[in-house]
């Protein structure tokens, strides 16, 4: 029935109104930031191409420094977000009572709409009345209150960790799910064997979580890449441009300053470096498949 | 020693108790990081100003009351009108993403023409770029449409940016409905639309639900970046910026700021709440194909 010619046109009938939409949305803006990013677009009403003159103004040492720290902060937060998620994974794996209704506490930071987590953890890294500078206070830690926010290495770490507290239920629960594919006679017949169960993970669980672990990061690694909200919120990429990621930068750029066609330059790079990701992206996944099929 | 089990748990599923303390200690640790942000988030709602604002820090309220939870509607009237909004904005969102994605998850389940691959390939590829990557070229779009300080620009741009996700959740559910339904339907002589619309639709829309929520949530959550960059008028705020309005010009108002978050996630927590049971399977199934 598929092979004929109404069948080719429903097909393409029913995916139309989508393509139509997200050419015009997300296609069109792309081929548009292209464009612009070889004018001096602004508010003004004319504007001007200008070649490659935004390309030779922005590619200097700030902006390098930028694209550095973009990396770092995307790295160490997508790290964090692994290495965590996997810790969850395991205990919520676990046959203990209680594990389904901790399975639902896992999800609020993920459900709760960023924006409200990310205003309460504001508030925690206030230096005189928040939390986490209160309880190192009370336990001695630091001599004094430590506003978090106010200083750069501090508020580096601090956008990194609600970074990581956003994204973690999502990782948490899909690692979970994947340890549960795994075939449950795997771990009777090393259980048989006598495998402790630190050795039935380190050689049962974690090689065969790993291809989830690897998409997972690969998605991650993009979605953090863009991160917005978290920095805009608690930094607003200060103090002094510390938290400033190539998103922030581009927004200042554009939106701050109206500087469309520079913004537009910063975007491309941008895309660049998103394009890379994502043709990574596919490629891993289309191995992580043909290895899966040849098992 | 056998914790918590009975003759029927089987030998590899029992724990030593020191094992079992240490699963809930790890447990515990985990889900304090997760949830220490709205435990401190109740707690500061809960304390007056004046307490809020002393040192040392002190974790419970000594003389709580749920007093900011009515004073933040005097401080700011329009609170209402914002969760309203958001509601509003995440709802169109959610039924754009629909019309768009129920036809275009079914021909990439059931059909396999040339040239599909590559656009299902292009629908995922746009789940790689983020609103804001695009902002500068959105924005003049959206001037040139007329859509600027309007719904509009919050639902459409959003809306666009939740398709990837809801194809590939939806594509994955229709691939699991036996192909044979449709052949046993076309021999009886049925169009392909009455296939689409009788045969496949009832029995999918389980996981049209499913991606229902997940397209509200994603909607319900990212709407900060559009709403901040593309609207200015106060009455069609969003509940992300419209917590600003807490921000006074020396203090912010954190306990009503914080009774305001809640009393603005109350609602999506508890359609999320009685329908967490789909939420978790649908989830998963789309994650893991």
């Amino acid at each position: 029935m598929t092979s004929s010619r109404s069948a080719w046109i429903f097909a393409w009938a029913l995916l139309a109104p989508a393509i139509l939409y997200v050419l015009v949305i997300v296609a069109w803006p792309l081929v548009e930031t292209f464009r612009l990013s070889f004018t001096d677009a602004s508010l003004r009403k004319v504007t001007n191409y200008v070649g490659t003159a935004n390309y030779e103004k922005i590619f200097n040492e700030t902006f390098f420094g930028v694209i550095l720290r973009t990396f770092t902060w995307t790295f160490f937060s997508v790290a964090l977000k692994m290495i965590i998620g996997t810790f969850g994974a395991v205990l919520l794996n676990a046959a203990v009572p209680g594990r389904y209704l901790f399975r639902i506490l896992t999800m609020p930071p993920w459900i709760v709409p960023m924006a409200i987590g990310i205003f309460m953890w504001g508030w925690m890294y206030n230096g005189q009345f928040g939390m986490i500078s209160g309880l190192l206070q009370r336990f001695g830690l630091t001599d004094g209150p430590v506003a978090f926010l106010a200083y750069g290495e501090t508020a580096y770490w601090a956008t990194i960790v609600t970074d990581v507290w956003i994204g973690v239920p999502m990782v948490t629960i899909y690692f979970l799910a994947a340890i549960q594919s795994i075939p449950k006679d795997l771990y009777e017949a090393a259980w048989a064997d006598g495998a402790s169960r630190w050795t039935r993970f380190r050689r049962i669980t974690l090689p065969l979580m790993l291809p989830a672990m690897i998409t997972m990061s690969m998605l991650s690694l993009i979605a953090t890449f863009n991160s917005f909200d978290i920095i805009w919120i608690l930094t607003q990429g200060g103090p002094s441009g510390s938290t400033t990621t190539m998103i922030i930068d581009t927004y200042h750029t554009a939106i701050g300053s109206k500087k469309y066609g520079e913004g537009a330059a910063r975007a491309v790079v941008i895309c660049i470096f998103l394009s890379l990701f994502c043709l990574a992206y596919f490629r891993v996944t289309r191995r992580l498949q043909t290895i899966g099929g040849k098992e | 020693m056998a914790l918590f089990h009975d003759k029927n748990t089987p030998m590899i599923d029992r724990y030593h108790w020191w094992e079992v303390i240490a699963i809930y200690a790890g447990i515990f640790v985990f889900l304090f990081f997760l949830l220490a942000p709205f435990i401190e988030g109740f707690l500061v709602s809960l304390k007056p100003l004046a307490e809020l604002f002393s040192t040392p820090y002190s974790f419970w309220p000594e003389n709580g009351s749920f007093a900011a939870y009515s004073t933040m509607w005097e401080r700011v009237p329009g609170f209402a009108w914002y969760v309203f909004n958001s509601f509003l904005i995440s709802t169109a969102a959610t039924v754009i993403v629909l019309l768009l994605v129920v036809p275009a998850a079914y021909a990439f389940a059931r059909f396999d023409f040339r040239g599909m691959g590559l656009v299902l390939g292009g629908f995922l590829a746009v789940s790689m770029f983020s609103g804001a990557v695009l902002l500068i070229p959105l924005f003049r779009l959206m001037r040139s449409l007329g859509m600027l300080n309007t719904y509009w620009a919050m639902i459409v741009p959003g809306a666009a940016f939740l398709i990837p996700s809801a194809v590939w959740l939806l594509r994955t559910y229709m691939m699991r409905i036996p192909s044979e339904l449709n052949e046993a339907a076309w021999t009886d002589g049925a169009s392909q639309f009455y296939i689409f619309r009788r045969v496949v639709l009832p029995i999918a829309s389980p996981g049209i639900v499913v991606v229902a929520m997940v397209t509200f949530i994603g909607a319900y959550s990212q709407q900060f970046i559009f709403a901040l960059t593309f609207n200015s008028k106060t009455e069609y705020m969003p509940l992300p910026i419209g917590l600003y309005a807490f921000f006074g010009k020396q203090d912010v108002v954190w306990n009503e700021l914080m009774a305001a978050a809640f009393v603005g996630i109350a609602p999506a927590m508890i359609i999320i709440f009685f329908l967490q049971r789909y939420l978790v399977g649908g989830l998963t199934a789309g994650a893991l194909k």
